[in-house]
């Protein structure tokens, strides 16, 4: 075998898990935050993926162009979301909230199945099928825009939390509540504004996925549960965790697929989460159990 | 300044406080005297509508503000340094400051805010860019104390500042309580030590299983006999 290839295949699961880190990442931070797991995750992303699908078909918008409108939609729809619905199920029993965003799920996949039937819908980039080359290797140059792309809105997402009032204002309701209501932080609000920046993350992460995959609803389960992997491996509320861990998977995926079969990438991916949950159970990046 | 009429909170089923009324002038130090469970916390976080009541009215100002969300009461100028410090302990120092900070009332004066914390507590200075969990029990109490004047509070409501810290540092503590009230800020004292809390006070209340069983100045409760049998040990 030789080492080039392998190389080759790394490469291209690096690229791909910054993608999955990215939507991992929205799912992380409204965890982390606003203590709601949103099992609807990974169909929103289907959701990004076809409003990408018909940017690019109805307006010829590249995917890293729409991925800035269409994130600042999501976030919109995350915001008005929790406004109206989530809040009201903060702080009840997990059976409640995961009725609700399962329902949630359910609405949106069969939506989709109504307005564009089960077929996939391929978005063709013109250079979808150009490659860089660098001595022995080829890498995609769709997918290294795109985890370009993903890197930069994750250091957006970082700068955000780190260097803004309302990002600190945050960090704040996630370390202690109570001190949040102390000091009059209105919670409601920045929970509000976490579940926008968490859709807007599925959103970028949605659109930038349009080159590695058709459009389809069938796609939305195993997104949700590749997110939440992500998220376990990388350790439940850490923002780093969450890319690390979305690089991991996606580079276990790729040997995966290469070295087995491509119907064998998520027995690997559930493997290296068992593997984690019993060796390090806060994941790799997490505080304490 | 701050009238509280008939105010009854519950837990669930458990009643924490019942029929409670209490007056708070300005400029005063309010001393709450009671055992554990009284429900002195509670009345502090209904006031500051981290609870709502069931019942019951508290007026700040002539307003009626019972059942308001904690972040427009703090705007009103009621600020809390909350039992517990409850600083946020992976902010670094300053940014714990600047949560402080965040009200509409408290944007504009935020540079002279903090340069007067500073001042108060220069040991705040050396650890600005230190996580806050990593701080001391006194140095936590000075920070949960100058977030709280971040805020530009009127009234500032103390709920046992000095728990857990050392005998030097609780001296400190009321000394800075008696300062701010010195400087014109109205304070409800919340303290286990009974005997100094009643001293500084200009006025008092007993609060016994969610009721208040006894009011007065501050010498007079001190004086009280059943005052020093329940809380002073004499
Ligand atoms: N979050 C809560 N849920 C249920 N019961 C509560 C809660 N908080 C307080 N209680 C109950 O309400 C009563 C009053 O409690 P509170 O904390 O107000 O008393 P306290 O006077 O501040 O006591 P301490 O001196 O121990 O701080 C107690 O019986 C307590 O068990
Ligand atoms: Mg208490």
């Amino acid at each position: 075998m030789n080492l080039a290839i392998v190389l080759n295949v790394v490469i291209q699961g690096v690229l791909t898990g910054l993608m999955y880190g990215l939507m991992a990442l929205g799912l992380s931070v409204i965890f982390g935050v606003v203590r709601v797991v949103n099992f609807a995750h990974g169909e929103f992303a289907v959701v990004a993926m076809y409003a990408t699908y018909l940017l690019f078909v109805g307006l010829g918008l590249d995917p890293l162009i729409s991925l800035l409108p269409i994130a600042l939609a999501f976030f919109a729809i995350g915001y008005f979301l929790q406004i109206t619905l989530v809040n009201r199920f903060v702080g009840r029993s997990e059976h409640e909230q995961f009725i609700l965003l399962v329902g949630l799920a359910i609405i949106i996949v069969n939506g989709l199945l109504m307005i564009f039937g089960p077929d996939a819908r391929p978005t063709n980039l013109p250079y979808s099928l150009d490659s860089f080359e660098i001595g022995p290797l080829f890498i995609d140059t769709a997918r290294v825009y795109s985890a370009v792309a993903a890197l930069l809105v994750s250091a957006a997402l970082f700068a955000f939390f780190r260097y803004t009032t309302t990002g600190t204002a945050i960090r704040a309701c996630a370390d202690n509540l109570t001190g949040a209501g102390v000091v009059g932080l209105n919670v409601k609000r920045l929970y509000a504004v976490t579940f926008g920046i968490g859709l807007a993350c599925v959103g970028a992460a949605g659109s930038l996925m349009v080159t590695i995959a058709d459009a389809s609803p069938s796609l939305a389960q195993s997104f949700t549960l590749l997110a939440f992997t992500i998220v376990i491996i990388g350790g439940l509320g850490s923002m780093t965790g969450a890319l690390v861990g979305g690089v991991l998977i996606g580079v276990s995926e790729a040997m995966a697929s290469f070295f087995f079969a491509p119907s064998m990438k998520s027995m690997f991916s559930f493997a290296l989460l068992v593997a984690v949950l019993v060796l390090r159970p806060q994941g790799l990046m997490g505080r304490r159990a | 300044m701050l009238r509280v009429e008939n105010l009854d909170v519950f837990y669930g089923d458990a009643q924490a406080l019942d029929g409670v009324s209490i007056e708070i002038e300005e400029g005063a130090i309010v001393a709450i005297v009671g055992a554990n469970g009284a429900g002195k916390t509670s009345l502090i976080r209904t006031i500051a509508g981290m609870h709502k009541p069931t019942r019951g009215h508290v007026y700040f100002r002539g307003l009626d503000i019972a059942g308001w969300p904690s972040h427009r009461v703090c705007d009103l100028g009621i600020g809390q340094v909350a039992e517990g410090r409850q600083v946020f302990p992976t902010l670094s120092v300053a940014e714990n400051l600047e949560m402080g900070a965040m009200l509409p009332r408290a944007r504009a004066e935020r540079a002279k805010n903090l340069e007067r914390i500073y001042a108060m507590f220069p040991v705040l200075i050396e650890r600005r860019q230190q996580a806050a969990g990593t701080l001391s029990g006194g140095e936590q109490q000075m920070l949960a104390i100058g977030r709280c004047l971040m805020g530009s509070p009127d009234l500032v409501m103390f709920d046992e500042p000095s728990l857990g810290l050392a005998p030097t540092i609780v001296q400190s503590v009321l000394q800075t309580v008696r300062d701010l009230n010195r400087e014109g800020l109205t304070c409800v004292l919340v303290e286990q030590n009974v005997a100094v809390s009643l001293k500084l006070a200009s006025h008092a209340y007993v609060l016994e299983n969610g009721r208040i069983t006894l009011a007065g100045s501050g010498e007079a409760l001190l004086g009280d006999d059943r005052v020093r049998q329940a809380y002073l040990g004499m």
